[in-house]
């Protein structure tokens, strides 16, 4: 049996911030789990830039932001294993784990820290009909197959899908030589930066096809060719709209599902809608002592807000360790209301949160011209004011706790109130 | 000079191969694709009937049931996942109640044990899922699933273990009668055999009239699925049937041995024997006629869809006997449902239809109905885990993370007989992809090993069918000719 | 007088802009659609000399990996890249590298150095 004091579980962004924190807050035995051959996650193979503005203040490359977290967890003699599965957990927070060196082992933790991140939605989990051709791939098995391991998937494609991934994937494969078609995108609007949209897609010319979808594959063996259709509001093809495009490959950046096995098994307790565990205002699951943090809590638009949300993780789970956090005191619960579709964290214990709260989360929709509106116990605590708000980015509200506690708070609500009307963006 | 050749690696050709094995002859079995069991074993039901669907009489009505006794024992030999979880077949009114009294009867005369009429009660006692509008149905204990792609490849592997020579990317183009036997033409050659057996599946057609007149047509027909995460896994218990109707045995909802939900199939009749796509239409039919069974499937937890296609003929029933025209050369054709169920009799009465015609062969004293033992890490207690990481380090690499499977075990399905030589092959013979995340995680991986275990370049790695290949070469390779927007 | 639109990508907004050329020669122009004053910074500098930081990969030997990440150390011109590409897929290094070596020095003259985005 291996001792620890935190046992961090995956060395992507969140696991390495959490770790580092946990560390600084003065826990030594720390050990970092990581699955794949090496640390930084994904971020290794998101080879373009746009990481860092908020942590760093600078724009950095994905492996750049990684090797930061990397360089600092060395230089602060955290132990991490890589190659390494963790086969379960469970709530008294023990853990076995294999690799081929160590073999099989048993490892118990006073804190975990779950920080799996989160696994793509495929081709069959949306149910497109057609053959199972070859040379349709999840956009970021893409990534790693060019930006890695140095392959290309494809030589014509068409993405399906607008989020961030899916635009970035336009240009690398542009840039390598594929002729991207289209990005075609089921819901009115992309879930993508806008920026990426310019400079992925404008500047080489490729169309975005809004309110799309690919509704037939066809290919005996590999791809040859794709039907799209137009979609009608409740987002079914429309009969009469369908168009073949001739193509031999198709990538899918059709959403992020946070990969929680481990924590099922451990009787954490999740939320529908994020698919990730309940947290509370330190990271903290349902189970005591089992905290989590990033992609693997809720799927985030900007790695520096994992970084951020990592970091309080990391610092609770070393509270948690020295017997520093309340676990008993009351506390309030959030709770999304119109327009919202979830808030993390779900609760709150306010003795544990130092000045101010912030919620984080996401909207349903395209919004222009409303108010987020928070209320406490029914009652108007703050409204602020938003030109423009869209599923894509995630939110943000900072609540001063004083008051909060003063009138010893039972729910906080938030809701997206219109000021002229709801419209949809462009 | 073989002495028996025999098209097609499906369930039907391996099994045979592998009973063949028994007795001191030369065989080849020779398959057009790429990997064995590459057909309608890959895509079908995956469902070992009772047998009381068949009419009393007929060979499927022979075979079922007899099949279905022999799996206990083949699957345990073979090791080879196969649970006996029982089946019901369900009615919504009294006339369907008709039905269902009417099939206890059939399985009855057929040999099928134990069967039970339920009532309602008892029904959702059993499966406390059903809607509520159900009246009663048949209860058949003996029926069951199994991985039908393992025991195709366990059987051409033990067949293969046992002597019998396979060649896979062999489509016979040509057969011609000499004076005694048969010289097959092949993509890879020819081959002279005594006795052809022609388990060539949807293409026995095609194959038959190489050496007679048509005497029968195989019509493809369609049936489309969905497979639901294991988090619906225990969503039923048992395999549970609607009552037949003309168009077949309906929408089935089942468990598979793996724990995943099996829903489908449609039925529908298609024009190409490569019809392989699934459509809009077939699969909301599923969801809506499964929904009729059991309205609280989670058709949110599918993980993939996929489309197979049943070798149908106009009699209705299996085709299993000496060509007039051709002497030594047996069809096995026809075999559509309950084919899977039957295989195991379907092997053992053509063994003795050949004997039949070519009189008593030796034993082989040598046969081992074994194969070399199969590692399921994840099933593994700890102890073991730990012993067989020691013993080799490649089973404490974790390639599958949705489905735990180790690189020690992928190595090893590559190196058997009869091994993976494809991406799927790997995922049909040891589950890397056939998770949640379905590959996208580990299927780079399992490139990797695949090219590194069959000495080839990645990029010559191919999904499934020859043609179906992933990498299109490597990057900074092209020039780029970057229009200016 | 010649206008041209396109989407500002300075903040999440997203605006639309119209600019028209008043006079090239004297670099004046009339920016539209903006909601705040770096939205006709945007416009004119995307107009007269649009630029993009570069990101991409180079071959490499000797290292766990085939390809080393890389990125332009600043902007080039957007009409530029595939100029860009030509050179940077030509190059093959060896392992071992440091993120911020210099790969290629000064590309297509841009003044602009291509170095390596992680250590490998």
């Amino acid at each position: 049996m291996l001792d620890y004091d935190v046992v961090v579980i995956g060395g992507g962004p969140a696991g390495l911030a959490a770790a580092i924190e946990a560390k600084k807050n003065g826990i030594d035995h720390i050990l970092v789990i990581e699955r794949e051959r090496e640390l930084g996650g994904i971020l290794q193979q998101c080879i373009h830039n746009g990481f860092g503005l908020h942590v760093f203040k600078e724009e950095l490359t994905g492996p750049e932001y990684a090797e930061r977290f990397i360089i600092e967890l060395r230089e602060l003699g955290i132990e991490y294993k890589l190659d390494t599965m963790v086969l379960n957990i469970t709530k008294d927070k023990d853990l076995t784990a294999i690799n081929a060196i160590d073999g099989l082992m048993y490892i118990r933790a006073k804190a975990i820290i779950l920080s799996m991140g989160c696994r793509e939605r495929t081709r069959g989990a949306i149910n497109i009909p057609g053959s199972r051709s070859a040379g349709i791939f999840t956009a970021g098995t893409a990534q790693r197959f060019v930006n890695m391991e140095g392959y290309m998937v494809g030589k014509k494609v068409v993405i399906l899908g607008s989020g961030d991934i899916g635009l970035i994937m336009a240009r690398r494969m542009t840039l390598e030589g594929a002729e991207v078609i289209a990005v075609v995108e089921l819901m009115p609007y992309s879930g993508g930066l806008t920026r990426n949209i310019v400079q992925c897609l404008d500047d080489f010319n490729i169309p975005l096809l809004l309110s799309h979808t690919v509704i037939d594959i066809k290919g005996k063996d590999r791809l040859e060719g794709i039907t799209i259709a137009k979609t009608a509001e409740n987002r079914k093809p429309i009969v009469g709209t369908e168009r073949y495009i001739e193509c031999d490959t198709l990538l899918l950046s059709v959403g992020l599902i946070p990969e929680n096995e481990l924590s099922k098994g451990a009787e954490v307790e999740l939320n529908e809608v994020t698919g990730g565990p309940v947290v509370n205002e330190s990271m903290e699951t349902s189970i005591g002592g089992i905290f989590a943090c990033g992609n693997v809590v809720h799927v985030h638009d900007l790695v520096d807000w994992v970084t951020e949300e990592s970091r309080r993780a990391g610092k609770s789970a070393a509270k948690y360790v020295k017997n520093q956090l309340s676990s008993g005191c009351v506390g309030l619960n959030t709770k999304p209301e119109r327009g919202i579709r979830y808030i993390v964290p779900q609760r709150v214990r306010l003795n544990n949160v130092e000045d101010t709260l912030n919620l984080y989360m996401r909207v349903d929709n395209i919004y222009h011209n409303t108010n987020i509106v928070v209320k406490a116990d029914g009652k108007l605590i703050k409204k602020i004011k938003k030109i423009h708000l869209t599923p894509g980015e995630m939110e943000t509200v900072t609540l001063p706790i004083h008051d909060l506690k003063e009138q010893q708070i039972r729910e906080i609500t938030v809701e997206i109130q219109k000021e002229g009307g709801i419209n949809y963006g462009n | 000079m073989y002495d028996v050749a025999i098209i097609g690696a499906g369930i039907i050709g391996s099994n045979i191969a592998r009973e063949l094995s028994k007795y001191n002859l030369r065989i080849i079995l020779l398959e057009k694709e790429n990997d064995v069991a590459n057909g309608t074993t890959k895509a079908n039901s995956a469902i070992v009937h009772a047998g009381y669907d068949a009419k009393p009489g007929t060979l499927k009505g022979k075979l079922n049931a007899l099949g279905n006794r022999m799996y206990e024992n083949l699957c345990k030999e073979l090791e080879v996942p196969f649970k006996r979880i029982g089946s019901l077949v369900i009615a919504f009114n009294e006339e369907e109640m008709k039905i269902i009294k009417d099939l206890y009867e059939k399985g009855k005369i057929n040999g099928v044990p134990d069967m039970e009429i339920l009532n309602k009660e008892k029904l959702q006692h059993l499966e406390p899922n059903l809607n509520d509008d159900v009246v009663g149905g048949l209860y058949a204990p003996t029926g069951g699933i199994v991985g039908p792609f393992e025991l195709a490849i366990a059987l051409a592997e033990n067949a293969v273990d046992n002597g019998v020579e396979l060649q896979i990317n062999s489509e016979v183009k040509d057969i011609q009668k000499l004076e005694e036997g048969y010289q097959l033409f092949t993509e890879k050659g020819e081959i002279k055999a005594k006795y052809v057996i022609n388990a060539a599946g949807l293409f026995a057609d095609s194959i038959h009239n190489m050496v007679s007149p048509p005497t029968f047509e195989i019509i493809p027909n369609r049936g489309q699925y969905n497979l639901l995460d294991k988090n619906s896994g225990k969503h039923v218990n048992t395999v549970i049937f609607q009552c037949p109707t003309s168009y077949g045995k309906g929408v089935v909802v089942l468990p598979t041995v793996h724990g995943n939900l099996l829903v489908g199939p449609s039925a529908e009749a298609v024009d190409r024997k490569d019809a392989l796509e699934s459509s809009m239409e077939g699969l909301s039919f599923i969801k809506e006629k499964a929904q009729k069974t059991v309205e609280s499937i989670r058709f949110n937890d599918v993980i993939t869809s996929f489309a197979g296609l049943r070798a149908k003929t106009s009699s209705g029933d299996f085709i299993i006997e000496e060509s007039k025209e051709a002497k030594g050369f047996i069809n096995v054709a026809a075999i559509d449902s309950p084919g899977l169920s039957s295989a195991p009799a379907i092997a053992e009465y053509v063994v003795n239809l050949l004997k039949g015609i070519a009189g008593e062969f030796e034993k082989n004293i040598n046969f081992n109905p074994k194969r070399r033992p199969v590692v399921h890490f994840i099933e593994l207690p700890d102890e073991e885990k730990a012993k067989l990481i020691e013993k080799d380090p490649r089973y404490g690499r974790i390639i599958c993370r949705c489905e735990n499977i180790t690189e020690g075990e992928i190595v090893d399905i590559i190196k058997r007989n009869a091994g993976a030589t494809t991406v799927d092959g790997v995922k049909r013979r040891a589950r890397p992809g056939s998770g949640r995340c379905q590959g996208g995680f580990c299927s780079p991986r399992v490139m990797e090993i695949l090219a590194r275990e069959l000495n080839v370049d990645i990029t010559e790695i191919v999904k499934d069918g020859k043609n179906s290949y992933i990498l299109t070469g490597s990057t900074k390779k092209t020039k780029v000719q970057l229009q200016e927007a | 007088m010649e206008t041209k639109e396109m989407v500002c990508i300075v903040c999440p907004l997203g605006c639309k802009l119209q600019i028209e050329v008043i006079s090239e020669a004297e670099e004046k122009y009339k920016v539209e659609g903006n909601k705040c004053s770096r939205g006709e910074v945007y416009g004119i500098n995307e107009l007269i000399n649009p630029t993009r930081v570069l990101t991409s990969t180079i071959k490499i030997k000797n290292s766990h990996l085939s390809r080393l990440p890389v990125k332009t150390c600043g902007t080039v011109s957007k009409h530029l890249i595939g100029e860009c590409m030509k050179e940077i897929d030509a190059v093959e290094i060896e392992a071992p590298v440091k993120a911020g070596d210099i790969i290629i020095e000064n590309i297509v003259d841009t003044g602009v150095d291509i170095v390596a985005s992680r250590s490998m």
